[in-house]
């Protein structure tokens, strides 16, 4: 029994990391239908930039803040220096054009930063918390309850204001949007803010745990984009229920079947829920409208 | 006129060209041409950064000081980013057309495995910097190295096991290469050693969390101690879900996590910890009389005062890997690859930053188990366990 707790424990500390990093593709995704894959890096940004500030004699809490603007400066850049100038391109060009900014954060960050490992202090002290004989580590409900707390304000910023309707609106159908007289150069850029700024989030949180480096982005989008997937792109509910499903099953694979196999059994999962349920778990049932 | 004046500014940086290239091929006549394929950028970038930073510092001094046999040396670096592939592409480059006479280099047994063929082929001495006992077991003539085996790692591990009446052990080890192959070599080994692996776990080489193999680890009955192979972030965060579930018996690192990094990395957790790993890393706490401290210290000094970072053994394995080969061309007096190998062949009682080595006809390493120190992490700091 012990041993389930401490595995399910692992599970939501790996999951709680996938579904940080899939929140960030959700209001890009949502403005534009575009996948934006430097997701991963403006994870990377909010880390290293926090580690670098930190180390510059910053107190923890105003480099985090610091590390989360630079991000969104560095997520409005893109859209203003390369997916603004290719606006009328298919959003398949577009995904490629991420693609490319993630190579180039990466290959910057090289040279910035440095290419070592860093970590960041726990929040809230390593000293783990003992449920049932096992063992979980505080910080993992720092990013369990970041990821929450993002959620809430997601559904919030979509329902509520103004910017976040309009983020549906041209999510919904950009010329009817503009019509309206809604502003879709403000939108898009506002969303890549955003976006930045949340992932920068989840690189601070997380980096305590899973350590940080010019190129750890790569395989956090990765996993992130397969949580997002998984729960049903575009939905922060789904992205959350993503994560942790993916994060669960690898722990459960690597406990009980074994650790060689732990990621076939989640992309196992991830396979035949897209095969079954192409949507997502959450997703929009897709709706012709007429 | 668009295109003439096209035409006539292609004619004129031909001839530049043509140019550069003509007094490069003067200039590089005169010097001996030694090339090297590191990771300098990339994930194994803490391997290829430092070994780049210590051969070109060398390279710089040895010049400084007139050179070898009167001639300057000419250090070819390309950085493979880790990249097997990529590394073979710049080997054929460095032999065919770079005309290299020896090689130091190849930051992996990845990188060195796919370069080796190309320099046996060409009959050029090759001194890799990797770890993997596959590259000098088989011998091959033209193939050398300088770190520490693993399986030589595996042994110190376990004489010191067995030294505190631990043999019932648990493994778990990374998938990446260094760790698939200190694994199967730990495995090979341990029956000879005395010792019984119980439990054999792995993880992957971006995984975050492994609590569920050291839980299943912890649950096996039995276990005294256990053993981490791998380098990276793997073994700091092997070590902290280590301490996150308070496990109590001994835990050992491999030598690919004998950096200051790894303290940092795994902090407060990394208390108690044992690896084994070069004098280079306890240098200055060496005893006096011991006849490798000299060596270390002045490798050690120089390199940090150059680059203001801490030494790696990493580094220390390319200032190995130079030297060899700079005696060994000394006493060939000829820049004949052929005799450059037969007196790599020939060294003996050379002492560097990984031990003394003892070359023969059937050992292309030349270090024995002594070259190993054990360390223990005490209140932060690596301690030598007496």
């Amino acid at each position: 029994m012990s041993e389930f707790l401490q595995f399910s424990f692992s599970g939501i500390t790996v999951g709680a990391v996938y579904a940080m990093v899939a929140l960030g593709f959700t209001i890009i995704y949502n403005a534009s239908d575009v996948i934006n894959f430097a997701q991963g890096e403006f994870v990377m940004l909010g880390g290293m930039c926090t580690v670098f500030l930190a180390a510059a004699g910053i107190p923890m809490p105003l480099a985090a803040l610091l590390a989360v603007i630079i991000t969104a400066g560095v997520g409005a850049a893109l859209n203003k220096l390369a997916i603004e100038q290719a606006r009328d391109a298919s959003v398949v060009n577009l995904i490629i054009i991420t693609i490319g900014v993630s190579v180039f954060l990466r290959g910057i960050a090289q040279v910035i930063f440095d290419k070592q490992l860093h970590r960041l202090p726990a929040f809230s002290g390593e000293q783990p918390i003992m449920i049932g004989g096992a063992a979980l580590l505080p910080q993992s409900l720092w990013v369990l309850g970041g990821a929450g707390l993002l959620v809430v304000t997601l559904y919030h910023f979509f329902r509520r204001t103004l910017i976040g309707k309009a983020i549906l609106a041209v999510a919904q159908n950009r010329l009817a949007a503009r019509l309206v007289g809604i502003n879709i150069g403000m939108v898009m850029l506002s969303s890549f803010a955003l976006s930045a700024a949340i992932g920068a989030l989840a690189g601070i949180l997380i980096t305590p745990i899973t350590l940080t480096s010019y190129d750890v982005g790569t395989m956090l989008a990765l996993k992130g984009f397969a949580a997002a997937m998984l729960g049903g792109m575009g939905n922060p509910v789904g992205a959350v229920v993503g994560g942790l499903l993916l994060g669960i099953a690898e722990a459960m694979g690597a406990g009980y079947i074994s650790s060689d196999y732990k990621d076939a059994v989640a992309f196992l999962i991830i396979l035949a829920v897209l095969f079954f349920l192409p949507q997502g778990l959450l997703g929009a049932r897709h709706r012709e409208r007429v | 006129m668009t295109r003439s004046f096209m035409g006539l500014r292609s004619v004129i940086a031909g001839a530049a060209l043509i140019a550069a290239a003509a007094s490069w091929a003067v200039e590089a006549a005169a010097d001996i041409k030694i090339g090297s394929v590191l990771a300098v950028t990339g994930r194994a970038s803490f391997l290829g950064d430092p070994e780049d930073k210590t051969l070109k510092m060398y390279v710089d001094q040895i010049n400084a000081a007139g050179g070898l046999l009167g001639q300057k040396i000419q250090l070819i670096v390309y950085d493979s980013a880790g990249d097997a592939e990529k590394a073979r592409t710049f080997a054929t480059r460095l032999i065919e057309e770079d005309g290299i006479i020896a090689m130091v280099g190849g930051s992996s047994t990845g990188e060195t495995m796919a370069m080796l063929p190309l320099f046996e082929e060409a009959k050029i001495p090759f001194i890799s910097l990797a770890g993997g006992i596959v590259i000098i077991e088989p011998v091959k003539p033209y193939v050398f190295k300088t770190p520490h085996t693993d399986r030589m790692a595996c042994q110190k591990i376990y004489a010191d096991m067995t030294a505190r009446g631990i043999s019932k052990i648990g493994l778990i080890s990374g998938s990446g290469g260094f760790e698939k192959s200190m694994r199967a070599e730990c495995m090979n080994v341990a029956k000879a050693s005395g010792i019984e692996i119980l439990a054999d776990e792995t993880y992957g080489p971006q995984d975050n969390d492994m609590t569920p193999q050291l839980t299943n680890i912890r649950n096996t009955a039995g276990i005294q101690a256990v053993l981490n192979p791998g380098f990276g972030q793997g073994p700091a965060i092997v070590t902290a879900n280590y301490k996150q579930l308070g496990i109590t018996v001994p835990l050992y690192q491999s030598h690919g996590v004998a950096s200051r990094k790894y303290i940092e990395l795994a902090g407060d957790a990394s208390e108690g910890v044992r690896l084994p790993a070069s004098a280079l890393l306890i240098a200055e706490n060496l005893p006096d009389d011991d006849p490798q401290k000299p060596v270390v210290v002045s490798y050690k000094q120089a390199f940090e005062t150059k680059w203001n970072e801490p030494v790696s053994t990493f580094g220390g394995h390319a200032y190995d890997g130079l030297f060899i080969l700079v005696e060994a061309i000394k006493r060939a007096n000829s820049l004949e690859p052929s005799k450059i190998r037969d007196e790599i062949e020939n060294t003996k009682g050379f002492m560097g930053t990984a031990g003394l080595v003892n070359m023969s006809p059937s050992d292309h390493l030349g270090l024995d188990l002594t070259a190993f120190r054990m360390l223990e992490i005490i209140k932060g700091d690596w301690t030598l366990v007496k």
